[in-house]
């Protein structure tokens, strides 16, 4: 079962933008997924759509195996969620704001709301700023308690939008390691981010938005591959260096002031040394580098599109 | 209406909360991490998680208990809050204030009082009781339609312009549950409202004039205890009023994100209708305005009463709170959150 399906799900927003553009989606249970995308990407919308906050335009989305939004009564109380930004009332402490959440919840026993709370609050390190309201908290604070919220519960799905939007490195750190814990209790994870940095630490899974499509899915390491990894050859003769690259069929051989590189392919890096030497070419320095997963990030959003914006 | 939300709950609800989740594969386990952060809490933070509700109690009982917290919780949010007090507050002095500046007007409070058809205000001097119609009428004019405005235009708009719309919905509270707890929260802040303009003006005219026999409009006296039943008849039949405001402000309130802008149409639609109902002119519309009804309650105070034109209010008030809670819900059940 996926945690998360969509399929052909589209939203056109009124003024004729399409927001979400044909998305299909699949998170596998028990995956931490990264929905990365740069602002303005869909991100929000698609999220939005899942919770049966926004209706689709076109298409169908699914949670935990439940067709939304209809099911939403029936399945959203599995699912824990952080929706662009926290909000609560100001004028309620964090606690009240929590009760307020867990009486919305009509599967919760009200019997055991406090304790779940408390212990919700704990696990997000607000338990000392529980009678505190709302309106004196940082914004660190802030986004804890929306993710205490969606800890209200054991949840078998936590759906956690920009979570280090506006935060502190600190702060970024501190919600990592949350969704390192909640993932750790086997809790299905999907954490959206327009900083592929923020969550590459934490994602078994990503998902790549530009302009309302999915122009990448799958794990990090198959994202990794989609970005050819290069020789580079440190020496006196580039050019002659180049020449044997190409002859092993090498792609791009390349040849610049005192190196040579060229795409390293399926051809194992010590073979291609030991030919370069064989064919006499004084090697100083051998080195097989990737682009970093940023790069491969922005080369799939696009450049200079609002990125880190 | 409430087919939708309360049809699916029932079958999830039964499920235990620690359901058995599938094993984590663990290749996706081994989550690189070059750095190593402290964990924010210790691992005692996961309490043990209690099943939801007693076992043995049957699903009605569950959902009936679960619309009670939930409304509970909105009455919470709406008599907590500051500003609502405060409002409260306001509403209460009104009548005092009034009964002051009218035994100042009067000083002769034993005099007259008998005058047969006369306006409240000569019924005043001889009982204490009319304060309360005097107070519910002249507040009925803008400050208790205001008190109503504020909190049923700030129902859906300030959840909305707070932003914790989206996440009760996504809690899940139900749409159409959460709509309907919010109207009968703002009918029980008119109804209490109202209740302390009456209270609160019955107090102050029995401290301030003599209380007895009744003297209706129409000339009739009749006993305190049926004065006073009559009075609770009005009350309650101005908290219908308000209830009916309360509709219109609700529905007003799901077109906007905006608490302030739907508080404010509230009140110019409240009072636009009480201009268009004096013009002469216009007579013609006046029975249909959502305030025309409004005073009628002064049938009640003649003998025999005046019924049709209390029925007529009546249904004047059953109709806008049918259609506007109708369009409330249309529009609220379909509207994407955007805020």
């Amino acid at each position: 079962m996926t945690a998360i399906s969509t399929s052909g799900l589209t939203k056109r927003f009124r003024g004729g933008q399409l927001a979400v553009d044909h998305l299909d989606l699949d998170v596998p249970t028990g995956s931490v997924y990264g929905f990365l995308g740069p602002n303005g990407s869909g991100k929000t919308t698609t999220i939005r759509m899942l919770l049966g906050l926004a209706f689709p335009t076109s298409g169908s989305a699914a949670l935990l195996g439940v067709p939304m939004p209809d099911g939403a009564t029936k399945v959203l109380h599995r699912v824990g969620s952080l929706v662009e930004g926290p909000a609560f009332y100001p004028f309620l402490t964090g606690a009240d704001n929590l009760a307020r959440c867990d009486a919305a919840d009509r599967t919760a026993d009200p019997a055991t709301a406090r304790a779940r709370i408390d212990a919700a609050l704990d696990r997000v390190g607000l338990l000392a700023a529980a009678k505190k309201r709302y309106r004196n908290y940082s914004l660190g604070m802030k986004q804890r308690l929306a993710i205490a919220a969606s800890l209200l519960r054991p949840r078998e799905l936590i759906i956690l939008d920009e979570p280090t939007n506006g935060l502190d490195p600190q702060g970024t750190r501190e919600v990592r390691a949350l969704v390192r814990q909640i993932a750790a209790d086997g809790t299905t994870v999907f954490v959206s981010s327009h900083l592929l940095a923020e969550v590459e630490q934490v994602c078994t899974h990503v998902g790549v938005m530009r302009t309302g499509r999915l122009v990448f899915s799958g794990s990090l390491p198959e994202l990794r591959r989609t970005g050819a990894a290069r020789v580079t050859v440190q020496t006196a003769d580039p050019e002659a260096a180049a020449k044997v690259l190409a002859g092993l069929g090498l792609a791009d051989p390349l040849a610049a002031a005192a190196e040579a590189s060229a795409v390293i392919g399926d051809d194992p890096p010590e073979h291609v040394c030991a030919e370069l030497v064989r064919a006499g070419i004084g090697v100083r320095g051998f080195a097989v580098t990737s682009p970093s997963l940023e790069d491969l990030f922005v080369g799939l959003t696009g450049e200079g599109f609002d990125v880190g914006a | 209406m409430s087919a939708p939300d309360s049809a699916g709950a029932p079958a999830s609800a039964l499920q235990p909360d620690s359901a058995p989740r599938p094993a984590l594969d663990p290749a996706l386990k081994s989550t690189p991490g070059p750095t190593v952060e402290p964990p924010l809490t210790l691992q005692s933070g996961r309490a043990p998680y209690a099943p939801p509700g007693p076992s043995g109690t049957g699903i009605p009982a569950r959902n009936i208990r679960a619309w009670g917290r939930l409304f509970r919780s909105e009455l919470r949010l709406v008599f907590r809050r500051r500003r609502n007090l405060l409002l409260l507050v306001v509403t209460a002095v009104f009548p005092v204030v009034i009964g002051i500046a009218l035994r100042l007007a009067a000083p002769h409070p034993q005099g007259g009082g008998n005058g047969a058809g006369a306006a409240f205000f000569n019924q005043l001097a001889g009982n204490g009781v009319f304060l309360t119609f005097i107070a519910l009428s002249s507040l009925l004019i803008l400050v208790l339609p205001v008190v109503v405005a504020v909190v049923a235009g700030d129902s859906v708009a300030g959840e909305a312009g707070y932003g914790t719309l989206r996440y009760l919905l996504a809690v899940p509270a139900g749409r159409t549950r959460l709509l309907a707890v919010k109207f009968a929260a703002i009918v029980a802040f008119g109804l209490c409202a109202t209740f302390i303009v009456s209270a609160v003006a019955l107090v102050v005219g029995a401290a301030l004039f003599p209380i007895g026999p009744v003297t209706l409009l129409s000339g009739d006296t009749v006993s305190l205890a049926d004065g006073l039943f009559r009075l609770l008849l009005v009350t309650v039949y101005v908290a219908t009023a308000m209830a009916t405001l309360g509709a219109i402000g609700l529905a007003i309130s799901t077109l906007t994100e905006h608490a302030i802008g739907a508080i404010a149409a509230i009140a110019i639609l409240v009072v636009t209708s009480e201009v268009v109902d004096s013009v002469p002119q216009l007579a013609a519309v006046g029975p249909y305005l959502p305030t025309h009804w409004w005073l009628s309650f002064d049938s009640l105070l003649r003998t025999p009463i005046d019924t049709s034109t209390l029925l007529k209010g009546l249904l004047s008030f059953a109709v806008y709170t049918v259609l506007c809670c109708a369009f409330a819900w249309a529009r609220f059940t379909t509207a994407d959150v955007t805020s």
